[in-house]
């Protein structure tokens, strides 16, 4: 007999294809997809169950449909595109949907795992960070708000699920960023801008995880039920400096008090893609090591940070300023943009 | 405009009297005599041109008679405008033209020559090949093509540029003379433990370079947090290869088989005072030794005579330091009283000395977390690298030779 998966936040691109994705996966019977606005894509053989996971609601649901697996995938670091939804309203639907969740997982039986999607983001970033994050490591000047400090808590919660359900393999995946074609995260829209504004004086080190690999992993410890913590990411690091030349876009350094300060102001009007959030890691950057990704829960990512990052830099559009390095990078960029244009907001 | 009917003030419209009240200087006479022939075209009626003449001659006055000529010119385009045909008769014009000819026009082989014989003074013989070694390098680091190390190491970057541009200062400025650079090991990993001084960490740069000409290896340093706190510092050390020093960079790059560099004495030994130089300071936790007993590396002391006097700390303003959070402010003889003249590092005569390996690999795994061992291997360490001092500073001449 296959596995009856519960999926939360289908309704989100990346989702809804891991739903798909693993409902096509012969060693899963059924695949439940719970989230709060129907799904905009087809799930296809995905049953939809519209329920808020900060209502006990979703108890119901699990205890009803028999789920042996729940994949939490509803932490989000942004709203969606063109949702007008306050940071109070994602902190509520990160923090509180998540303890509702685990609540209900607790009372579930028949529960065997429990894999959440987390990310590197609760290992903040600062001056005096190793170069490299094990799973071991915490944050060194722990996160005061936002995304990081929402997956920091429900990371806690579910520690303390885990604490109190030892029969349940617990897997937390702390993917690194996400890129890809599809992906809209804060730094994914960062990296979209036009001019990208950096911060003066400092070169981050970034890791990416490309979409697939991400949904490669979760897939795998959906199936894997191997209980711990693992970071994902992308072998090798790309500095900031570099990744904004590899997408042919110009810079404009700016100093770190006034950063915050330009994200605001480019947030007001309306312009998309620079958060506040982001000054740290663009500052700092920071690394994770993925040991223990390949020893113990045994995934191999496909693409590495510099490949996964070439994959996205080929879906960006060109910026329309003129830049002077241009032309040796355009070069084999359009046949690509033409199509990919449309779907940035994937 | 030139034909406007201006009367300019102060002349009443009279032709021929610059201010108009008194007899025109003897500058303007003079120059009125020698442009005679010409001036007599143009004088027959226009009211701008006396204006123009007085505030010519004044500056006229000073040059002698040839140079009159292209400031007189003015004055003869007058009728170019007015008549429109005359310019032919400007004489001078032609003439002023045929001068400044030669001076633009250096011919194309001498541009080549010169560009060939630069190319040959930077890039040598072969700077064909040096030359397209380097647009690609530029392209590379253009397009971003190019590779770093999870702790941000660009190797091309140190190599080029770094390196490159304290290389003068390690030969020429500090004359560096490096002494058993055979005890680094040329391959695994390897802890170089050094002592630190000289207000700025010069000799940490210079060991680098040292090392590197030497062996051909590059010196990881271990750095203070304040250094990548800092905004460019920060970002060239990583680049240059540095990392943060705490337990899991030490212990990952000495596993990773990187030569490792350590000052453990830190801020306490660049910015101790003059009058305590060459007084190695406590060693701190000895967080260094236990980083070498986990991954059994050698420990190679190394002792460098010479940056204790780059600039002799004289005084420190301690109140100062902490309202800008570093951990001192120097005050040498020349800085800050003289400004960035200041900080121009003394050239003194510098040695380098890399003592016999110290090898780790004979005690076990739990060794590291004995307090007592940790410190005896500390001692150890710091004891040899203060010997060498002692010996090198004896073998030295005078602190400038």
């Amino acid at each position: 007999m296959g596995r009856v998966v519960l999926v939360t936040g289908v309704s989100r691109d990346v989702g809804g294809r891991f739903a798909r994705r693993i409902a096509a996966d012969p060693g899963v019977d059924r695949v439940i997809g719970v989230d709060v606005t129907p799904p905009r894509s087809d799930l296809g053989a995905v049953s939809f169950i519209r329920a808020d996971i900060r209502n006990p609601v979703i108890a119901k649901v699990i205890a009803g449909q028999e789920v042996d697996t729940v994949v939490h995938m509803s932490v989000h670091a942004a709203p969606e595109p063109g949702a007008p939804v306050s940071r109070t309203t994602m902190k509520d639907h990160n923090v509180i949907g998540s303890m509702q969740l685990l609540a209900a997982c607790q009372k579930a039986p028949g529960l065997e795992r429990l894999v959440v999607k987390s990310s590197t983001a609760v290992y903040g970033s600062t001056s005096r960070d190793p170069a490299m994050f094990t799973e071991d490591m915490g944050a060194k000047r722990l996160p005061r708000s936002g995304y990081a400090k929402d997956v920091l808590e429900v990371e806690g919660y579910v520690r303390g699920f885990a604490r109190r359900r030892p029969d349940v393999a617990v897997t937390m995946v702390r993917a690194a960023n996400t890129v890809g074609e599809r992906v809209s995260t804060p730094l994914t829209d960062y990296f979209r801008l036009p001019v990208v504004p950096t911060v003066l004086g400092y070169d981050a080190r970034l890791q990416f995880l490309h979409e697939e690999d991400l949904l490669g992993v979760l897939h795998h410890a959906t199936l894997g039920g191997v209980h711990g913590t693992f970071n994902v990411a992308g072998d090798g690091v790309l500095m900031l400096s570099q990744a904004v030349r590899r997408l042919g876009k110009p810079s404009v350094p700016v100093p770190t008090f006034a950063f915050s300060g330009v994200s605001n102001l480019t947030r007001q009007a309306g312009v998309r893609g620079l958060s506040g959030e982001l000054t740290g890691l663009l500052t700092f950057g920071r690394g994770v090591d993925t040991v223990r990704m390949r020893s113990v829960l045994g995934f191999e990512p496909t693409y590495s940070t510099a490949a996964a990052f070439a994959e996205f830099a080929r879906s960006v559009a060109p910026s329309p300023v003129p830049n002077p390095w241009g032309p040796v990078r355009r070069a084999p960029a359009p046949a690509a943009v033409g199509t990919t244009t449309g779907d940035d907001r994937g | 405009m030139a034909d406007a009917e201006v009367i300019p003030l102060g002349t009443r419209g009279k032709p021929g009297r610059g201010t108009g009240n008194s007899k025109p200087s003897s500058a303007a006479r003079n120059l009125a005599g020698s442009g005679n022939q010409r001036r007599k075209p143009p004088a027959q009626g226009r009211p701008e041109q006396p204006t123009e003449q007085p505030t010519d001659q004044p500056t006229d006055q000073p040059t002698d008679q040839p140079t009159e000529q292209p400031v007189e010119e003015p004055a003869v385009q007058q009728p170019a405008a007015e008549g429109r045909t005359p310019v032919p008769e400007a004489e001078p014009g032609p003439v002023e033209v045929r001068d400044r000819m030669p001076e633009t026009g250096i011919p194309v082989g001498d541009w080549l020559q010169a560009i060939v014989s630069a190319a040959v003074e930077t890039f040598g013989d072969r700077w064909e090949q040096r030359l397209a070694e380097t647009l690609a390098f530029l392209r590379r680091r253009v397009t971003g093509d190019f590779d770093v190390d999870e702790y941000g190491f660009d190797v091309e970057v140190t190599e080029r540029f770094l390196l490159a541009a304290i290389r003068p200062l390690k030969e020429k400025w500090f004359r560096i003379e490096v002494r058993g650079a055979e005890n680094i090991p040329t391959d695994g990993g390897a802890l170089v433990v050094s002592n630190h001084s000289g207000t700025i960490p010069l000799d940490g740069l210079m060991t680098m370079l040292s090392v590197h000409d030497h062996t051909g290896r590059h010196l990881r340093p271990l750095g203070a947090d304040l250094v990548f706190r800092m905004p460019v510092i920060g970002e060239l050390a990583r680049k240059g290869g540095a990392t943060l020093a705490c337990h899991e960079d030490a212990q990952r790059m000495l596993c990773g088989g990187e030569l490792v560099g350590v000052w453990p004495e830190g801020f306490k030994g660049i910015g101790k005072p003059y009058s305590e130089r060459y007084k190695l300071q406590r060693f701190g936790r000895g967080g260094f030794v236990s980083a070498a007993i986990r991954t059994g590396v050698p420990i190679v002391p190394c002792s460098v005579v010479g940056a204790e006097e780059i600039y002799p700390l004289v005084g420190n303003v301690p109140a100062l330091a902490r309202l800008l959070g570093i951990p001192y402010l120097p005050i040498t003889p020349f800085f800050p009283w003289l400004g960035p003249l200041g900080m121009v590092p003394l050239p003194s005569k510098w040695l380098i000395e890399f003592g016999e390996p110290i090898r780790t690999d004979s005690y076990d795994e739990g060794a590291a977390d004995d307090p007592m061992l940790v410190f005896n291997v500390t001692d150890q360490v710091r004891e040899t690298i203060q010997q060498t001092l002692y010996t090198l500073l004896m073998q030295r001449r005078s602190v400038f030779s």
